[in-house]
């Protein structure tokens, strides 16, 4: 028992040592190697990274989308509230927000303080001439259209017997609506097929490669089996150093990621302008924050993925070539 | 020790390499395998270390029938024999030591073993100046005598030798002879395949003659007749 685990571990440390000299030895087989699983890996990288993109553009998208309820005149605040509580039960609606008659107005006055003409205007109508409204947001930007017939159709009346809702702006919005909440689930699928795409044809790539690194030593394979070695003896300095390559790919396509998230926040704000990634809330760093707040996962998902690429591809590729 | 009984192999296209050829191998003897290329010498050697089978018969490893070991067995059988190509085989990015260490670990010995073995073999073949060169930077004759260290450092019970000596020049063959020689010496049995007329005549030990997959003759002290 004593004896065997002995040799065990003396034939990892064997196969270890032979996996690393092979890949120090065998420079330019392994430096070509590392090139094209660093390829993968970014593309791998920047699937991660766009997707966050993606996701955080449209959540933003999304969160524009909304539909705003406003009221008569004359409604008392107690109905509006009323019928605010009957919309937030709704289960399509994410949240409400309600803007009383002064809010209103207040809000009016304090966006046209500079501009005389207006503020004149407004002291010669006398009365507030602003609405009550209420700020509907969907869970889903498909869901406007439900709502807005929910609205209509339940429209209450005040005291007096008159609709309390003068207007709903969803007709305004319908088209926007309706056209993001097609685009968005299709942008979603098209992102995740080509996502799957580029992941099949990297593992292709990188699996070629380390077949023709392996048919490079097939001579040697078959020497190292006429001598008496084991299959597992002949083939674990392969994935020895297939691993090597994976772990040499991922290093540098994390720092090639670093420096693309710094950088990339940097080239929007110069392509869009400051104007633009304002409104798209694109000047909090998306690309950097999110590197560096799941650096951890993103760290694990390159690694695992170039280790495996490189460990499995050597395992699977040296097994044609064991058959001696 | 080694017994070939009515062993044929024919190829998928019909080329007979060895028709119902039967032979044994005592134990320390020194066996030389003579024929033309093509008469089925390397055949021979290749179903004894299981490198291909037998379409008919079965060749028997002492009490074995190769046909039948597994994978592992095989593996074992391989350690047992030590073997030598023509074109030496050696791996070219190993260096001399780590050629013949590798034939070492691969059976299992400890790293001590392989420490005191592998300087001591290559005393044997006289190469112990080149223990760290790789297999590239030796001439032809001293990767021969590298290959016939890798053959012998595990105390094989018998060595093959496929034409070791063709690609040699006449200084270097009989180097290689007089090593055999000597393991013969031993008391390693061994087994040599050649064409060399010379070389067969020099050895005054048992020849078998082949030709057209066939043993034409098996003389306890032969000489070259084709």
């Amino acid at each position: 028992m004593y004896y065997n685990t002995i040799m065990i571990f003396t034939t990892f440390k064997r196969i270890a040592r032979t996996g690393f000299v092979n890949f120090w030895r065998n420079g330019f087989l392994s430096f070509a190697a590392i090139v094209v699983i660093t390829l993968s890996l970014c593309i791998f990288g920047s699937l991660i990274m766009g997707t966050a993109y993606g996701r955080s553009l449209l959540a933003d998208v999304k969160d524009k989308v909304d539909i705003n309820v406003y009221f008569a005149l004359s409604t008392p605040e107690y109905d509006i509230m009323q019928l605010q509580r009957d919309i937030k039960n709704l289960p399509e609606v994410a949240n409400t927000s309600y803007t009383s008659r002064d809010q209103a107005l207040a809000s009016f006055k304090d966006k046209w303080q500079d501009n005389a003409l207006i503020m004149q205007g407004l002291q010669e109508i006398g009365d507030n001439p602003f609405p009550a409204s209420i700020n509907i947001k969907a869970k889903e930007p498909g869901q406007y259209g439900g709502i807005a017939d929910y609205l209509q159709s339940r429209n209450p009346l005040d005291a007096t017997g008159t609709p309390i809702i003068s207007k709903i702006n969803y007709r305004e919005n319908k088209l926007v609506i309706d056209r993001l909440s097609k685009i968005i689930p299709a942008v979603e699928k098209a992102g995740t097929i080509l996502a799957i795409i580029f992941v099949i044809v990297a593992i292709i790539v990188v699996w070629n490669t380390i077949r023709l690194i392996i048919f490079t030593a097939r001579d040697e394979i078959s020497v190292m089996k006429l001598v008496g070695a084991s299959n597992t003896y002949v083939r674990g300095p392969f994935v020895i150093s297939g691993i090597m390559y994976g772990v040499f790919s991922g290093i540098i396509t994390l720092v090639l990621m670093g420096a693309f998230a710094n950088w990339s926040d940097t080239l929007v704000l110069k392509l869009y302008g400051v104007a633009v990634a304002s409104d798209f809330s694109m000047l909090v760093n998306i690309s950097s924050t999110y590197f560096s707040q799941n650096f951890a996962q993103i760290f694990l998902v390159i690694m695992g993925a170039g280790i495996a690429l490189g460990g499995f591809s050597s395992y699977v590729a040296a097994r044609r070539y064991l058959k001696v | 020790m080694i017994y070939y009984d009515k062993v044929s192999k024919i190829y998928p296209d019909k080329s007979v390499a060895l028709d119902e050829v039967s032979f044994g191998v005592e134990p320390k003897e020194f066996v030389t395998i003579v024929g033309h290329s093509g008469a089925g010498k390397t055949t021979l050697i290749k179903l004894l270390i299981a490198e291909d089978y037998a379409t008919g018969g079965a060749v028997f490893f002492e009490s074995s029938n190769v046909r039948l070991l597994n994978k592992k067995q095989i593996s074992k059988l391989r350690r047992r024999i030590g073997t030598v190509f023509q074109d030496y085989r050696l791996i070219p990015n190993k260096t001399v030591y780590e050629n013949i260490a590798f034939a070492m670990e691969a059976a299992g010995r400890n790293d001590k073993e392989v420490a005191a073995d592998v300087p001591h073999v290559l005393e044997l073949v006289n190469l112990s100046n080149k223990i760290w060169n790789f297999p590239q930077e030796l001439s032809g004759g001293e990767r021969q005598r590298v290959a016939i260290a890798r053959a012998i450092v595990n105390q094989p019970d018998i060595v093959i030798a496929d034409e070791p000596t063709g690609n040699l020049d006449p200084v270097n063959t009989y180097e290689i002879i007089r090593i055999l020689q000597k393991i013969n010496e031993l008391g390693t049995t061994v087994l040599l395949t050649t064409h060399n007329k010379g070389v067969v005549d020099s050895i005054k030990g048992r020849v078998i003659t082949m030709e057209k997959g066939k043993v034409i003759r098996d003389d306890r002290e032969g000489k070259y007749v084709l």
